[in-house]
């Protein structure tokens, strides 16, 4: 029996250790800034040398989950935060994390820098860091092989020859779905789109379920992908990812947008209220619009840099395409009407 | 009762129902709280529970569950059985691999099953149903069959010299000794489809949802706490009912019966109708574990248009898609399972032996259960308020992880050596106690060595449990430090050849890495001076 206890009681000795090293390991202090955002977050290492030599601050991500997630998570901690910086609300969830009181507001000197028209919050309570727009993507060969004129806007899509072509995500279940329903909404208007989604339906458009599946599977333009649809909602990025991780890379790009179905996505940082390191937090949200990291976004989250004085990788000046004027709704709207646009789009196309 | 025993009572009970009531009850239940508050007052909340559409969700979440746990043991007892009574070359890496698919994301099976199904069978409830089986085949396997091969045979052989035909002798006397493994395994499988979401998403197609998936709609999407926390409850509810019939079940039919090291009782298959069972059960498996595995590993070779060790060469190095090089997140799962293990395996066997002792209804066995059925977009919430001040700020704290991987672990390290403990032969305790022994040298003497089996089984499979990252683990923080399933989402989740390559590879290695800890864990044996 002695020996049994004595195995036991290490054991358990050694578990609680662990957990009050750890525990203190994870306690604050101000030395160190916590970055709380999504899990699609990504900043190369010497990037975040730069901010760490610069400031003395020690950088610290904390990843909670997909960006629906992590607002909520901010949500249900408004006030205790569980760190100083909150990064990856984007438009299309913004009212609801102004509305949670989430933010104290911060106006960053490097907003000068800044597209005003991406600017969504006259109180600076979020800070834009990245935009990035969802749009069709094409299979740039199918249509050269079918001899057919690849669609050059949403209009095209009800037409007999793209029948059987595109394919959608489910807007209830996928952000670049949702993002897409309210591409359809902000072009035919409030009374318009159920009409627009009826045809699509009568196209025989593909509803599946995340973007994964919709890009890798069933889209014909993926390299290795056995899919059959040269239609997909994707990024404006997607392209120059097709050359990059491409081997060998190609010269032009496999795959090309249809400019005016994009819908843009902005994404927001903002100083948590009852940060526990709030200037560190504010240069935090300076160095995220500073050229250094701006310049990184493109080739880490595959998204566009917000300071106009960052300069683009080369694959995405030659590959990729920035919308001139993206489609857009204001996030109050969204916010206001998005569940009941869902069940309506449901109702249209999956019923 | 001796101090000795009253403490080891204690601490076999009480550690358990500690770590339970911390990690899992007080976070839930702080959430639940919340939730059910939101939105004014604690109203009626039975607006939720009266749309026809959570109705239909509730029914399908059941139904399918219930069919997919029939599935899967149809396909999965053939082989049960003769892993539980024959040796052959082989055997070890035939129950190592079984497990591999159980560990995979979903998304990544979800993918290949779409690639592989028939057109026509591809999506809906046929697709949800056959994956549901693909993964749990390996809990039916291995705790029945962990359970069959150290049952002792010589009764059956007696039923048979007394004239008894060999479905007689199954009938009444084997599976009376066998049913509280088949209970066990059946009430595992039926939670883990009850809680499926991601599958039932993707290979259901718009129009399929489950509770679990409902409530991760009604939290995340449309922010509306109590409708979450009211669905949350009857998921539950349905848990609560479904653990307690199986309990019910296992009390009622579970005979004492003797057990004897697994080596003495198997035994190589020698008529051609043995062989023949043998070869057939296994070949049915193969084929269908083989298949969806095959395609993973054919397209981590998938590069430029032919096939390439590309996607394998760039795991070493940096990458844009994760905050480490992809070797690293390998390493961190291996650090994080490997703590879980330990936490699952000494929290688990301790209620092992309380389960074991209990003359009553087992409710310990059933509280243990419930994690495997909750919520985990609930309980994921639920840490992030529950655990937000000292002395309990354990927000960002990395050890959360495998304390969350434990959880869900610990059901199984119980329902694998509870069986066990249970059916050691009290006649040879008596007899050792009698001859002098101390009850810690019985225990370390005669329950180690008896146990010693399912114990070693019981750590490979809370092993690869927790490299699979079941329920609360993908929603709860995490510092930047990514483990395997982590980073395999991140790749599949951009474009570009290479990355889904490499997704593929990595998934490949998860495979690897979960084989071989289950072959070394199967390859392992308590010896009589209770070391391995």
């Amino acid at each position: 029996m002695k020996k049994c206890h004595k195995a036991l009681v290490a054991a358990l000795v050694g578990v609680l250790a662990f957990g009050g090293f750890a525990c203190t390991g994870g306690s604050e202090s101000p030395t160190d800034v916590v970055l709380v955002t999504h899990d699609s977050f990504v900043v190369s290492e010497d990037v975040k040398k730069v901010f760490e030599n610069e400031t003395g601050l020690k950088l610290r991500i904390l990843q909670t989950g997909d960006a629906g997630e992590t607002l909520t998570k901010a949500l249900l901690t408004a006030g205790n935060p569980q760190g100083d910086v909150l990064f990856g609300v984007d438009n299309t969830l913004l009212s609801r994390a102004l509305d949670g009181d989430v933010f104290e507001p911060y106006e960053s000197p490097a907003l000068a820098d800044v597209d005003a028209r991406l600017v969504l919050d006259p109180e600076h309570r979020v800070t834009p860091i990245d935009h990035g727009e969802v749009c069709l993507n094409v299979d740039k060969a199918w249509f050269a092989d079918q001899g057919v004129a690849p669609p050059r806007s949403l209009d095209d899509l009800d037409d007999p020859r793209y029948r059987k072509l595109l394919v959608v995500q489910n807007p209830a279940t996928s952000s670049p779905g949702l993002a897409f329903l309210l591409a359809t909404i902000a072009r035919y208007g409030e009374g318009g789109w159920q009409g627009y989604w009826r045809r699509l339906r009568e196209n025989d458009v593909l509803v599946v379920d995340g973007w994964e599946e919709a890009y890798t599977v069933r889209f014909s333009g993926a390299a290795g992908s056995r899919g059959d649809r040269p239609i997909v909602v994707s990024y404006a990025s997607s392209p120059p990812a097709e050359v990059i991780f491409r081997t060998p890379r190609p010269t032009t790009a496999p795959t090309a947008v249809v400019e005016d179905s994009c819908f843009r996505q902005i994404e927001f940082a903002g100083v948590l209220r009852g940060a526990r390191n709030e200037d560190g937090a504010r240069e935090l949200v300076d160095f995220m619009l500073s050229k250094p990291f701006q310049e990184d976004v493109p080739l880490s989250m595959f998204v566009f840099p917000v300071n106009r004085e960052a300069i683009l990788p080369p694959e995405f000046v030659r590959f990729a395409v920035v919308p001139e004027r993206p489609l857009d709704l204001p996030p109050g709207e969204i916010e206001a009407n998005r569940d009941d646009w869902i069940k309506e789009w449901t109702n249209i196309v999956v019923r | 009762m001796s101090d000795t025993s009253r403490l080891w009572r204690a601490l076999t009970y009480g550690v358990p129902l500690a770590f339970l009531a911390l990690f899992f009850v007080y976070p839930l239940a702080t959430i639940l709280a919340r939730g059910l508050r939101s939105n004014g007052s604690l109203a009626s909340p039975l607006d939720v529970l009266t749309e026809p559409l959570t109705r239909d969700v509730v029914w399908f979440t059941i139904w399918q569950a219930l069919a997919s746990t029939v599935l899967t043991f149809a396909i999965a007892l053939p082989a049960a059985y003769v892993l539980g009574r024959y040796t052959f070359p082989g055997r070890d890496v035939v129950r190592a691999l079984v497990v591999v698919p159980f560990v995979l994301p979903t998304v990544v099976v979800a993918l290949a099953f779409l690639a592989i199904l028939p057109a026509g069978l591809e999506r809906g409830w046929a697709a949800i149903l056959i994956a549901h089986a693909f993964f749990n085949v390996a809990v039916v396997v291995l705790v029945v069959s962990t359970f069959w091969s150290s049952l002792d045979r010589r009764v059956s052989e007696a039923a048979a010299t007394l004239g008894a035909g060999p479905w007689r002798s199954f009938r009444e006397i084997t599976l009376p000794l066998l049913a509280p493994a088949l209970a066990a395994a059946a009430a595992i499988v039926f939670l883990f489809s009850f809680t499926s979401f991601g599958i039932v998403l993707i290979l259901g197609g718009p129009g399929y949802s489950t509770i679990e998936a409902e409530i991760y709609n009604q939290a995340v999407r449309i922010f509306d706490l109590r409708a979450a926390a009211v669905l949350s409850l009857v998921q539950l509810l349905c848990v609560g009912v479904a653990v307690w019939i199986t309990l019910r079940l296992e009390a009622r039919v579970a005979v004492k019966g003797g057990l004897r090291s697994e080596r003495d009782l198997l035994q190589r298959p020698r008529t051609v109708r043995e062989k023949a069972v043998v070869g057939g059960s296994l070949g049915v498996l193969a084929l269908f574990l083989g298949f969806p595995l095959a395609v993973l590993v054919e397209r981590s070779f998938a590069v430029g248009g032919g096939h390439g060790l590309d996607a394998y060469r760039a795991l070493a190095r940096p990458t844009t898609a994760l905050l480490a090089t992809p070797w690293e997140a390998v390493v961190n799962s291996v650090v994080y399972a490997g703590a879980a293990t330990v936490i699952a395996v000494v929290i688990g066997s301790l209620a092992a032996f309380a389960v074991a002792s209990s003359k009553g209804p087992r409710v310990l066995d059933g509280l243990l259960m419930l994690p495997l059925g909750a919520s985990a977009v609930m309980l994921g919430f639920g840490f992030v308020i529950a655990f937000d001040r000292a002395p309990l700020d354990f927000r960002a704290a990395p050890w959360i992880v495998p304390v969350v991987q434990a959880l869900v672990a610990i059901p199984f390290v119980v329902r694998i050596v509870a069986p066990t403990v249970r059916a050691i032969d009290e006649r040879q305790r008596e007899a050792a106690a009698m001859l002098g022994a101390s009850p810690g040298r019985v225990r370390r003497e005669i329950d180690l060595p008896t146990i010693g089996r399912a114990l070693a089984v019981a750590a490979g499979f809370a092993f690869a449990i927790s490299l699979g990252e079941f329920g609360a683990t993908v929603f709860i923080a995490r510092p930047d430090s990514p483990t395997l399933p982590v980073a395999i989402f991140r790749f599949l989740g951009r474009p570009g050849e290479l990355n889904a390559a490499e997704a593929y590879a990595l998934a490949v290695v998860l495979m690897a890495v979960t084989a071989i800890s289950m072959f070394v864990a199967g390859r392992l044996r308590i010896r009589r001076n209770g070391w391995i």
